[in-house]
């Protein structure tokens, strides 16, 4: 067992989990393959909102992933990282929309 | 990026059965990843044999104004092998009875040995239809003594195929050497500028894209146009096809790849991206590649892991094209570099 929670060596272990059920398992690769194929949108699309995802979740595996993928579709890094703001924007959004509750909630207890 | 070759700094990688022994331990030995020669056996793919020999790969140095960090030929200026016009001589006598139909020149720089002229007035006597050169482009403007390079290119008719890992300055510079991106594009509008890859003229330019790090080019198609688009918009270049190679696992790119941490993931991903119909395509079934010093190789990875042909003629002094395409081709785990998604090859993908 590592002595870590995560390893990067498990990523390409991935494929492994569907060795414990394999109907679920190959179930989800083949819908997961298949999202990832070009169709509204391109696969260099999909691969910048799989990266920006990835931070959101905090994957380390994801995010090594999407990162590679993106350095081989020739994606450049300020195009990465705008990405990740993208993200990163939505989730501090996401707390601050939560402030107008505080405030409703403060108003109404308030005289 | 590296300043001198692995033979120059005495690295144990410049050693060919150092490269070999790792390329055939560690996760291939643990029965982690498959041996090259087991997997192409599942297709009955194995051993890999020769079709009709079309191109012969003649490298007539080691020798080159850069040291780019992904070489598979550890080239640098500080390598003095070169071939000699007496070789050459041998050469000019396979040209004139070989099968093939072209000549591919490479290196190094091919155009740095003394007698490359020479070499290319006289097989072009001698019958050779298709050349092509390997030119990294920025020995164009390396010295005054190169500068009409683009004009001799022309007058034979030279086929042109030049390195540009990336349409931007910053990767370019990254793998090649400061200011290589500058000269690169400085030399394509000298090639266009005489009529390369300019309609009517028949003069072809295509460039080569391979990855500026440890992951795989993705699709070649893609990549042509975006190069396309940027190249013109930015700097009015025409060229004609990209050819996406994948690095091959040896070499200054080995180096990388072990000093990096990357080795295992990148070799992992090559595995994983196998094409069992890239396999039929590959390089070394209709190439043969010829050292400076006129040793045979199936192709020129090959030729820098010192893996000669199997076939009692190794050298061009003995050249029997019969005899040679009886051969078995030599493989082992860098053979993954040409069958990862579409293939690669020296002409791009293949499958």
């Amino acid at each position: 067992m590592s002595k870590t929670y995560y390893d990067p060596a498990d990523l390409r272990k991935f494929g492994k989990i569907a060795e414990w059920n394999e109907e679920l398992g190959s179930k989800f690769f083949e819908y997961y393959g298949k999202v990832f194929e070009e169709g509204a949108l391109s696969e260099r699309e999909k691969s910048l909102i799989a990266l920006a995802v990835s931070h959101v979740v905090q994957c380390p595996y994801c995010i090594d992933a999407y990162t590679k993928d993106g350095l081989q579709r020739g994606i450049a890094k300020e195009e990465m990282m705008e990405a990740v703001h993208v993200g990163a924007a939505i989730k501090s959004g996401a707390t601050l929309v939560h402030g107008v509750q505080m405030m409703n909630k403060y108003d109404k207890l308030s005289m | 990026m590296a300043t001198k070759s692995l033979t120059a700094r005495n690295n144990d990688l410049s050693q060919t059965d150092k490269q070999l022994e790792i390329l055939s331990n560690g996760i291939f030995k643990d029965g982690e990843l498959p041996y090259f020669k087991d997997k192409i056996a599942e297709t009955q793919q194995f051993p890999l044999k020769p079709k009709k020999l079309e191109i012969l790969q003649i490298n007539v140095g080691y020798m080159c104004n850069q040291v780019c960090s992904h070489c598979h030929v550890d080239a640098g200026p500080d390598r003095k092998e070169i071939m000699t016009r007496e070789t050459m001589l041998q050469c000019l006598d396979v040209i004139r009875v070989t099968g093939a139909h072209t000549l591919d020149l490479t290196g190094g720089a091919p155009e740095m040995n003394p007698d490359f002229r020479w070499f290319v007035e006289e097989a072009a006597k001698a019958g050779i239809k298709d050349f092509i050169v390997r030119s990294n482009l920025t020995i164009i403007r390396a010295n005054k003594k190169y500068h009409d390079l683009p004009e001799f290119f022309k007058k034979h008719k030279i086929h042109v195929i030049s390195s540009m890992p990336y349409y931007k300055r910053e990767k370019t510079d990254k793998q090649r050497g400061d200011g290589v991106f500058d000269k690169s594009i400085k030399a394509l509008q000298m090639l266009n500028d005489v009529g390369y890859a300019q309609e009517g003229t028949g003069l072809k330019l295509d460039l080569v894209y391979n990855p500026s790090g440890a992951y795989l080019p993705s699709n070649q198609e893609e990549m042509e146009r975006d190069f396309k688009l940027a190249l013109k918009e930015d700097f009015d270049i025409d060229f004609g096809n990209l050819f996406a190679i994948t690095n091959l696992p040896i070499s200054r790119f080995l180096e990388y790849l072990i000093a990096s941490d990357n080795y295992e993931d990148y070799m992992y991903a090559l595995v994983e991206a196998y094409n069992p119909a890239a396999v039929a395509g590959v390089m070394c079934t209709n190439t043969i590649s010829i050292s400076w010093d006129g040793w045979l190789y199936d192709c020129d990875f090959n030729q820098m892991l010192n893996l000669k042909v199997a076939s009692k003629i190794q050298h061009i002094k003995e050249y029997n094209e019969a005899i040679l395409q009886k051969r078995d081709i030599i493989i082992s785990q860098h053979c993954y570099g040409c069958t990862a998604g579409a293939g690669s090859s020296c002409q791009g993908t293949v499958a």
